[in-house]
């Protein structure tokens, strides 16, 4: 641990610290446009120049340099003063100085400093450089005059993301940052550069001209496009969310977000339920809530009743519905809508129990019938850095690029249990293997024994470790297992029950085709497949428009905030449910979102508890012996779920990277 | 003249101007090649203390000690994260590219064995499994030259494993590089060797720590390792006896510009400007009375006026002393007739033309300088723009990554300090013919 000072004030520093982390240690703080605590260092635009004595008689590049014992570092002198006017001077030359325009004003690093550190002046009088706009997708706009080439979004590319496709080309004043051959950056994190910019040269081109960030409240919210649970915080103006930016939580999703969690909130405007509809002659129609619930009391259940949960519901709706339908006498409750039926006896044994972060620790990493890159972006970032460390990746299932080097077992489910020597050893020598399955394999019969298996004959769990994880794709998920959604022989089971009354909570995947006896209530929000099926629809809160929580794939609790209301006569979940139930006769004991969330609480305390629950580990006895291809259940990244689907930008996307089509930008 | 002239049985590079043939044959009967596998019988550690005693300091320019560069090379192998130890390597920095300097060409292509030769013996003393010589883009014919050497000296079995029947197994790869002076930058040559973009690194972590490929490596000039065989052969003192404390040994100096016979020669270091410009160039055009002003050490040290220049003596002190450098010795005369605002603004542009672009002060700043240099050119500016200039330049000097950034602002230095009266007679002159029809118009 050196001992040094800064501008007179002594410390400690951890090994390895650099004398920018010392400085911010000891309360000062040091300019910085290229350095980014989670990428490589750079050292290029000099703006972080400090006093470091000993050393030459010129200021140092304080990001770069690492700090020593008995080091004099000042940032308050004058040589580091006129250091920092002087770089400043420069950056600002062939800056355009459009900020009335610019999307980046009022959240610039270079407006704050320029303002903090410049010379409030210029003395430069020539021409200033002009730079093409360059084309870097549907996500990224670029305004390249205004680069500051802090090669921020080339090192995200490169060591994030993992995609080769942002460059520097050129020298000197003429170096341009582009993508490879002006292509689109094919990234499901590409977003993520806009927020690294430090300047207005990447902005989103979804958003361009949209706010400015003084006029938006943020909401602090929980992403529900995957099983991760990004943290997010949701920006809204009026009844819009206009954006959503990542928030820092370095267990769960670090500062990135996927471009989906970015970018789908513009499908919140778009094909909205707003009003309740009844099925009348084939037909939907308008109808009023009472009409709706007079008609749902007319079917005269019983207790044949059953409901079935999509992939973005939160904890307090699936609670309402699942007390609605106990009250009546039910407990079909199923929220794998694509008919999966794996057991969920030992919750650890559906879980991502390594947890997120921990995935970095792994030295060996088996993938079964997962491709983590577009079922969970944030989780294939954690893998590319247990890469980064050493660690050797094998895969099962049909080969597809994660951005990083695995070994390709081949797709066939029957190498879980018999592994070539290869991965055999290297899981048998590891300190800290691990297997990852994935929705497609847990779709094969005797896939998740076999991994089971696999896990009990490697020791992948040990006292500080456990290494079996299974990755789950909808945020609702691990919820709803929670919360008893899960039949034995999976949504079969109802089918076979043939329940008079059916409720779709934003259950959108189901084959509606098997349920054609029952009267199918749809609560959810948007009008996709669930709503299309539907004998009655109920308008219902989209996750920014309501409170929730939600619980990630390695069994994360957390909660979400409403930002908006919901539009037209849309409500929020549990009072539709609890308005229903006083209509047939079941009237459910809360009034108010907090009173249904504390039921919840009281019947299951592990929902309220804002940690990761512990659910131990126990290891079913399973069928095993898995045979035949695995197929993977995403098809399109963009398009999982109905928002997705609703949203302009994340169908460009598909269009554009998916489908490799070349949409022409309009002339202006 | 009183100066000691360097005498031909002192010459290292007996064929510097290509009267002999480059080939191997050739070279051995001018001595190279000669019991070399007893000069790698000393040892390594021998070989390090010979090269730092004989005080050779480096020939590219900074004039860092050779000897002393070498020894930081591990002794050790380092091990990488699977535990197998590294390899070390050389770097010959064969990009000569600086304004000036055309040294290392002619050992290229008429001395190549001597480059190869101290590729082995400097590879050996620093414990590297290879050598990589990286020649500027624009050297072609001295490319294959060098690779016909190169390919000369496998076949006689002088490389590869058990090179020169020493034991020791060593390797040299011509790599060519593509036409950019910043990989002339030691850390921006490895980068270039490693097939990036050609952009310094950060140091630390110096390349002895980690260079090429992450390994140790150390980056020499050609003219500081083409010197090393022949040190070892003559010993230390020998080297030593030429030039003044601090600054030994003999040099290859390129004069160009106005003087009567332009050429690269070899001479004792610390020979006096005026001496070594009557004895090897015949005098400055229009005597000595017409010399304007020298630039001693290539485009990027700063110039030094006519009256300054005279009596000093060409080492690496003494024009440090002068506010200038030695750099790879490339001395650009210029007499009277030079436009030296136009001169110093042309290596401006040469500076922004070749910044790589990385690090702010210099991507922004050589192109500021250039263009307020292209005004002062016709006085197109006021007076206060000087200052501006002047801090401009100091606005970039040591804020930047590489040298390079230094390397753009000390002519204009040196140019404002020796010539400003000059620079406020252009504005002055400018503003005077400017003014001239306004007054007319006011007249009416």
């Amino acid at each position: 641990m050196p001992k040094l000072t800064v501008d007179g004030i002594e410390l400690e520093v951890p090994q390895g610290a650099t004398v920018l982390q010392a400085a911010e240690l000891a309360g000062k703080e040091i300019p910085r446009f290229c350095y980014h605590e989670r990428l490589s260092i750079a050292g290029n635009c000099r703006m972080c120049l400090v006093e470091v004595k000993p050393g030459p008689p010129k200021p140092q590049a304080s990001c770069a340099l690492p700090a020593m014992e008995g080091q004099e570092i000042r940032t308050d002198s004058a040589m580091v003063k006129k250091a920092r006017e002087g770089v400043m001077e420069f950056l600002l030359i062939n800056h355009p100085l459009d900020c009335p325009i610019c999307d980046q004003g009022g959240e610039c690093d270079l407006q704050d400093q320029s303002i903090a550190y410049g010379k409030g002046g210029s003395r430069y009088e020539e021409n200033k450089r002009a730079v093409t706009e360059k084309y870097m997708g549907p996500i990224v706009k670029t305004v390249m005059t205004r680069c500051i080439h802090c090669t921020r979004c080339v090192r995200f590319s490169e060591e994030v993301a993992g995609v080769e496709a942002i460059g520097a080309v050129g020298r000197g004043e003429n170096m341009q940052i582009t993508s490879y051959l002006e292509e689109a950056v094919n990234s499901e994190l590409s977003g993520n550069v806009v927020d690294l910019c430090p300047v207005g040269a990447l902005t989103s081109k979804p958003y361009a001209f949209e706010a400015r960030p003084w006029e938006l409240k943020n909401t602090l919210g929980i992403d529900v496009m995957d099983a991760v649970g990004s943290n997010v915080r949701f920006d809204a103006r009026g009844r819009e969310v206009l954006r959503v930016l990542p928030r820092i939580n370095d267990d769960v999703n670090e500062e990135w977000i996927s471009d989906k969690s970015r970018h789908a909130v513009d499908g919140l405007m778009k094909r909205r339920l707003d009003k309740v509809y009844i099925r009348k002659d084939g037909k939907l129609v308008e109808a009023g809530w009472s009409e709706a619930f007079a008609a749902i009391k007319d079917v005269d259940a019983g207790d044949s009743v059953a409901a079935i949960a999509g992939d973005m519901v939160d904890c307090e709706t699936l609670y309402a519905t699942r007390a609605l339908l106990a009250s009546m006498g039910s407990d079909m409750l199923e929220g794998r809508q694509t008919g999966l039926d794996y057991d969920v006896s030992s919750m650890s044994a559906v879980n991502y129990n390594t947890g997120i972060a921990r995935t970095e620790e792994a030295d060996v990493i088996l993938l079964i019938g997962t491709n983590v890159r577009w079922e969970a972006p944030l989780v294939n970032t954690r893998i590319r850095k247990a890469i980064k460390n050493g660690a050797k990746v094998f895969a099962i299932g049909e080969e597809v690029d994660l951005t990083y080097r695995a070994e390709w077992l081949g797709n066939d489910a029957g190498m879980i249990a018999k592994l070539p020597k290869a991965a055999a050893d290297a899981l048998k020598n590891a300190q800290r293997p691990m297997l990852i399955i994935g929705g497609g394999a847990l779709g094969v019969k005797g896939a998740h024994g076999d991994a089971l298996a696999l896990a009990k004959k490697y020791k992948l769990v040990t006292d500080d470790w456990n290494g079996f994880n299974v990755l789950h794709m909808a945020a609702s998920r691990m919820g709803g297992l929670m919360l008893g959604y899960a039949q034995k022989g999976g949504i079969k089971d109802i089918v076979k029950a043939k329940p008079k009354l059916a409720f779709f909570l934003g259950a959108d995947e189901v084959d509606f085709t098997q349920f054609g006896d029952s009267l199918k209530v749809f609560i959810g929000h948007h009008g996709d497949k669930g709503a299309h099926a539907a004998d009655i629809i109920l308008p219902a809160a989209a996750y920014t428009e309501k409170n929730g929580t939600y619980v990630n794939a390695e069994g994360r609790l957390q909660r979400s905030n409403k930002a908006v209301y919901a539009p037209g006569d849309a409500r929020e979940d549990w009072s539709i449910l609890r308005a229903l139930s006083d209509v047939l006769g079941h009237k459910l004991p809360f009034d108010d979102f907090a009173a249904c969330r504390a039921a919840m609480i009281t019947e299951f305390p592990a929902l309220g508890v804002e940690a990761v629950a512990d659910y131990g580990w126990e290891a079913p006895k399973l069928d095993t012996d898995a045979k035949g291809k695995i197929t993977y259940p995403i098809k399109d990244f963009y398009l999982t779920n109905a928002i997705a689907r609703a949203s302009e930008t994340m169908n460009r996307c598909s269009a554009e990277l998916i489908h490799g089509e070349d949409i022409l930008e309009a002339a202006e | 003249m009183s100066f000691d002239f360097l005498q031909d049985k002192d010459r290292i590079f007996t064929n510097v101007y290509g009267f002999q043939d480059a080939g191997l044959k050739a070279a051995q009967k001018r001595g190279d090649w000669d019991k070399t596998k007893d000069i790698i019988k000393r040892g390594n550690e021998a070989i390090i203390e010979e090269m730092k005693a004989s005080g050779l300091r480096g020939r590219g320019g900074a004039g860092f000690p050779t000897g002393l560069k070498w020894s930081f090379m591990p002794k050790e192998a380092p091990l990488d994260r699977n535990g197998n130890p590294r390899p070390s390597f050389l770097v010959i920095n064969a990009d000569e590219s600086e304004p000036g300097s055309c040294k290392d060409r002619e050992i290229l292509r008429h001395d190549p064995h001597k480059l190869v030769e101290g590729a082995l013996i400097a590879g050996f003393a620093m414990r590297a499994r290879a050598a990589y010589i990286y020649i500027r883009g624009e050297y072609i014919q001295e490319a294959r030259v060098m690779e016909a050497a190169v390919a000369e000296a496998y076949d006689a079995g002088l490389l590869g494993k058990n090179a020169a029947k020493s034991g020791y197994d060593f390797d040299v790869f011509v790599h060519r590089g593509a036409g950019a002076y910043i990989c002339g930058e030691e850390t921006a040559m490895i980068e270039s060797l490693e097939g990036k973009k050609g952009q310094p690194r950060l140091k630390p972590p110096f390349p002895a720590g980690a260079g090429l490929y992450g390994c140790p490596t150390t980056v020499n000039n050609v003219e500081s390792i083409a010197v090393v065989p022949t040190i070892l052969r003559r010993g230390a003192s020998w080297f030593k006896s030429f030039g003044r404390e601090n600054n030994h040994g003999t040099k290859l100096f390129q004069i160009s510009g106005h003087v009567e016979k332009p050429c690269v020669v070899e001479e004792a270091m610390s020979i006096p400007f005026k001496d070594m410009i009557e004895k090897h160039c015949g005098g400055i055009t229009g005597g000595w009375d017409n010399l304007l002003a020298v630039i001693p050490g290539g485009s990027s040290v700063p110039l030094v006026p006519a009256a300054q220049i005279m009596d000093a003596p060409m080492d690496f002190d003494g024009l440090r002393d002068l506010g200038s450098g030695l750099g790879t010795a490339a001395v650009i005369v210029m007499d009277k007739s030079t436009d030296i605002v136009r001169a110093i603004s042309r290596l401006s542009y040469f500076y922004k033309h070749e910044s790589c672009g990385q690090c702010t002060p210099c991507r922004e700043g050589t192109g500021w300088m250039w263009r307020v240099m292209e005004k002062m050119r016709d006085g197109n500016a006021e007076i206060e723009d000087i200052d501006t200039l002047f801090e401009v330049t100091k606005q970039v000097e040591g804020h930047t990554i590489c040298a390079l950034g230094d390397a753009a602002a000390w002519p204009i230095q040196g140019l404002i300090r020796h010539f400003r009266p000059e620079m406020e007679r252009r504005i002055n002159e400018r503003k005077g013919a400017d003014s001239l029809p306004e007054t007319l118009e006011a007249a009416e």
